[in-house]
């Protein structure tokens, strides 16, 4: 076949042989360090290939390594040093010397070697779950919880929190520490959406590396000495770039708080629900945490060609609006979804070619999208998407703000440039030829087609999710979903094609575009459609040039999208 | 930024003597395998405290502390309780202690002060700070002192030491304050235990190790602490 001979053969990974409890494990000899650079594969990593999680608080995959919090420590066995004739000791039988690391001043007590930063030796043996190692470990955990508050029913980070599962996994039950703790700073106000609770913290410094090498504001440190250590912004300066909401999700523990979550919902009440970010064309992978119907946060969800394990606070807490009081909740302009739908499908099939003309904004799906452009083919209406722009940067935020412009240029709603078309349509209208407006998440009278040529209108139909000009103009309005509330896919500005899931229900009446629009479609354009997102999904890809050159399929999209060409 | 180096005083003075005398004059003064000269800074209990520069193991520790060219003798008459022979961190030896070395059961005072014997005995020569305890003192107000330092010195990046310094002070700071129990010797040995060897720096063994070797090779005295009436009257509210 074809695509055979287009597949490059894998690369050949070079490996090696380490003993993890005894079991002779073959890993990689270079694994991917925080800026995706090969280096030696550590014997943190060479667990996990074991499965064999080594317990970790500073250690992050996308962070530098900085080796402090000790958690990691693990006994191992090494080669010993090359005699003089250039080779390491040997048994009886020949084979390589292994010995059991020791103190060097005191060779009855065994020396750990922290997983995260040392790098594997040819015939290196990991003791990851031996006595030594456990009780390297419970002593770390010891330490780390003398000062700890132990404020557990009252925290936050309860139920997600390393401190706590590691506790229960690796810890002891008891403590002999019999001195009074070390109080320090609690409820500090490190910025304006993040509360720092100092006696929790573990010191780990993930947050100060992430906030220096990843979001480039080196806006945090530590000060004071000893067990007096404590994270502090710069004087009053407050920890205030746009990602200081990722330090709340990589605090392993509940120092770091988000302000709009804390206090809000105990975290495992939480339903999670893998979703996107819809406030810009990166498309950032999101997990939703909701409750009854009510949504609490979005927390990242990695995807490493996209945003990594990150995602941008104006983006994270873009989310308030999903569950507003004025959200558009009821049909107007009929009785009810039924005669509604009747209703217009009989006006648009009366309409002259030509006459109508469909804005489908770039926030709607690629399936709602394609809909809307089955309708606009059929009805030989002009098309457009409106454009929303505002700042990037050079991280995540991308400076076009729609989640799915991408999507609107490949399905052939908008061309290169969104808005280009609006001029168009607003003289069709001024000069009558244009007597159809069907409109789709856009203000309208924010990009030229203002109210007075929206009364000219013999037929307008809107569909939104918050009211605004346009839909207070509706002949018929038709109320739509948040993405939170249904299925679909957004394109991201370099392509790619992702899925999100529905985690919510919408208010009231208020039905998924891509629903009605498929009822709107089928009765207008006389083919049949189908009714599941699966199906339409997978329709659409045979028809869009760009998802059909991929072969997409809903299933192919799996959690992490696929890249298309656009 | 540029690079700066910050030498020691000892190094300065070697430097000195190997460019006046040639390294190959140099390493004739000392013994075998430990050439040269040291800087001993001798401190506390002594008549004659101060800097002395000796041929490395060409002196012994009871000289260092009795010679009349050195320390010139314990203070005040008293008798030696210990010696903390290579700076603060370095392990304390109790007077009348007798190390196998060779053929030969040598006594604490004539073992030559030297890297190889030092290290050999348990200890080391380290920094070349030697601190002479009296039989007045309490040894483990000694070791408080110690740990207070140790605590307020730790910069705190790892785990072990941050927390384990801070602890061995607060516990020996109770244990001098009326508040010692008889196991706080074990209490004490388990959280400097969990410290060496599992720290980012050296630092780590320098807060452990005064802790380790005063509670191992005093086990008594410490012991004994929560018996002394007399602390419980100056005990402070912490």
């Amino acid at each position: 076949m074809a695509e055979e001979t287009q597949t490059e053969a894998p690369a050949v990974v070079e490996t090696m042989v380490v003993k993890v409890d005894g079991r002779e494990v073959e890993v990689p000899k270079l694994t991917e360090d925080w800026q995706g650079n090969l280096v030696p594969t550590t014997v943190l990593q060479a667990c996990k290939h074991a499965g064999n999680e080594i317990p970790h608080y500073c250690y992050h995959p996308k962070l530098p390594v900085a080796g402090n919090c000790r958690m990691c420590l693990v006994h191992v066995g090494m080669p010993g040093r090359l005699g003089p004739d250039g080779k390491p000791p040997t048994n009886e039988d020949g084979s390589l010397k292994i010995d059991p690391m020791v103190l060097p001043y005191e060779r009855q007590t065994p020396k750990g070697v922290i997983g995260c930063a040392t790098n594997l030796v040819p015939g290196m043996e990991i003791y990851a779950s031996s006595p030594e190692t456990k009780q390297m470990r419970e002593a770390v955990l010891e330490s780390l919880l003398i000062n700890h508050p132990l404020d557990c029913p009252i925290c936050d980070q309860a139920g997600e929190c390393k401190l706590q599962e590691y506790s229960s996994e690796h810890g002891q039950s008891e403590s002999s520490f019999a001195e009074y703790k070390v109080h320090k700073p609690k409820k500090v106000n490190l910025g304006p959406r993040i509360i720092l609770d100092a006696e929790r913290c573990v010191l780990c410094t993930r947050c100060i590396r992430f906030s220096r090498d990843i979001a480039d504001d080196d806006a945090l440190g530590i000060v004071n000495r000893g067990s007096y250590n404590t994270i502090s912004t710069f004087l009053d300066t407050p920890f205030d770039n746009n990602y200081t909401l990722n330090t709340v999700d990589l605090c392993p523990v509940g120092a770091l708080t988000s302000k709009d979550f804390r206090f809000q919902m105990r975290v495992w009440f939480l339903k999670e629900t893998r979703s996107l970010c819809s406030s810009c064309g990166t498309g950032c992978n999101t997990l939703i945490g909701s409750r009854e119907n009510t949504m609490y946060r979005y927390e990242p969800r990695e995807n490493n060609a996209v945003n990594g394990p990150w995602m941008c606070d104006s983006g994270r807490l873009n989310y308030k609006w999903i569950g507003r009081e004025d959200r558009l909740s009821e049909v107007t302009g009929a009785s009810g979804w039924a005669t509604a739908i009747i209703e217009i499908s009989a006006k648009l099939e009366e309409a002259q070619p030509g006459s109508v003309a469909i804005i489908g904004g770039a926030r709607q799906t690629n399936e709602e999208l394609y809909l809307l452009k089955k309708l606009a083919n059929k009805l030989e209406a002009i098309t457009d998407s409106a454009p929303r722009s505002g700042q990037g940067d050079n991280l995540l935020c991308c400076p076009d703000k729609n989640p799915n412009s991408a999507g609107s240029r490949l399905i052939g709603i908008a061309n290169e440039d969104l808005g280009s078309r609006f001029a168009e349509i607003a003289q069709g209208i001024e000069a009558g030829t244009i007597t159809s407006l069907i409109v789709f998440g856009d203000d309208v009278t924010k990009h030229g087609i203002d109210e007075t040529l929206l009364d000219k209108l013999d037929l307008l139909v809107v569909s939104d999710i918050l009211p605004n000009a346009t839909t207070s103009k509706a002949h018929y309005l038709l109320p739509g979903c948040a993405h939170t509330e249904k299925r679909g896919t957004f394109t991201s500005v370099k392509g790619q094609v992702q899925k999100f899931m529905k985690a919510l229900d919408g208010p009231g009446n208020a039905r998924p575009e891509w629903e009605f629009l498929h009822e709107l479609a089928e009765n207008t354009t006389g083919q049949n459609g189908f009714s599941t997102i699966e199906g339409l999904f997978n329709q659409m890809a045979e028809e869009v040039e760009a998802f059909k050159d991929k072969e997409l399929t809903w299933a192919s999209l799996g959690n992490e999208g696929v890249t298309v060409e656009i | 930024m540029c690079p700066t180096i910050v030498n020691n005083v000892e190094t300065l003075c070697n430097v000195k003597h190997i460019v006046e005398m040639g390294a190959e004059q140099y390493t004739k003064l000392g013994t075998p395998n430990n050439t040269g000269t040291r800087l001993i800074s001798l401190s506390g209990d002594v008549k004659q405290p101060g800097y002395f520069e000796i041929e490395t193991g060409k002196v012994t520790l009871g000289e260092l502390i009795y010679d009349e060219n050195f320390g010139g003798g314990v203070r005040d008459g008293n008798g030696l309780q210990a010696i903390i022979p290579g700076g603060s961190s370095s392990k304390v030896l109790r007077a009348g202690e007798t190390f196998p070395i060779g053929e030969d059961e040598v006594d604490l005072l004539d073992v030559p002060y030297d890297f190889d014997t030092l290290m050999k005995i348990g200890t080391m020569s380290g920094s070349g700070a030697i601190i002479v305890i009296d039989d007045s003192r309490n040894i483990v107000e000694c070791l408080a002192n110690l740990a207070e330092f140790y605590a307020h010195e730790s910069c705190g990046q790892c785990t072990p030491c941050r927390e384990g310094s801070l602890w061995m002070n607060k516990a020996l700071h109770r244990m001098t304050h009326g508040g010692a129990r008889t196991e706080d010797a074990e209490y004490l040995l388990h959280i400097a235990q969990n410290i060496q060897g599992r720290t980012v720096c050296a630092f780590g063994e320098a807060c452990s190790w005064p802790v380790l070797s005063f509670v191992n090779k005093f086990k008594h005295e410490f012991e004994a602490k929560s018996l002394n009436t007399t602390d419980k009257e100056t005990a402070s509210t912490p």
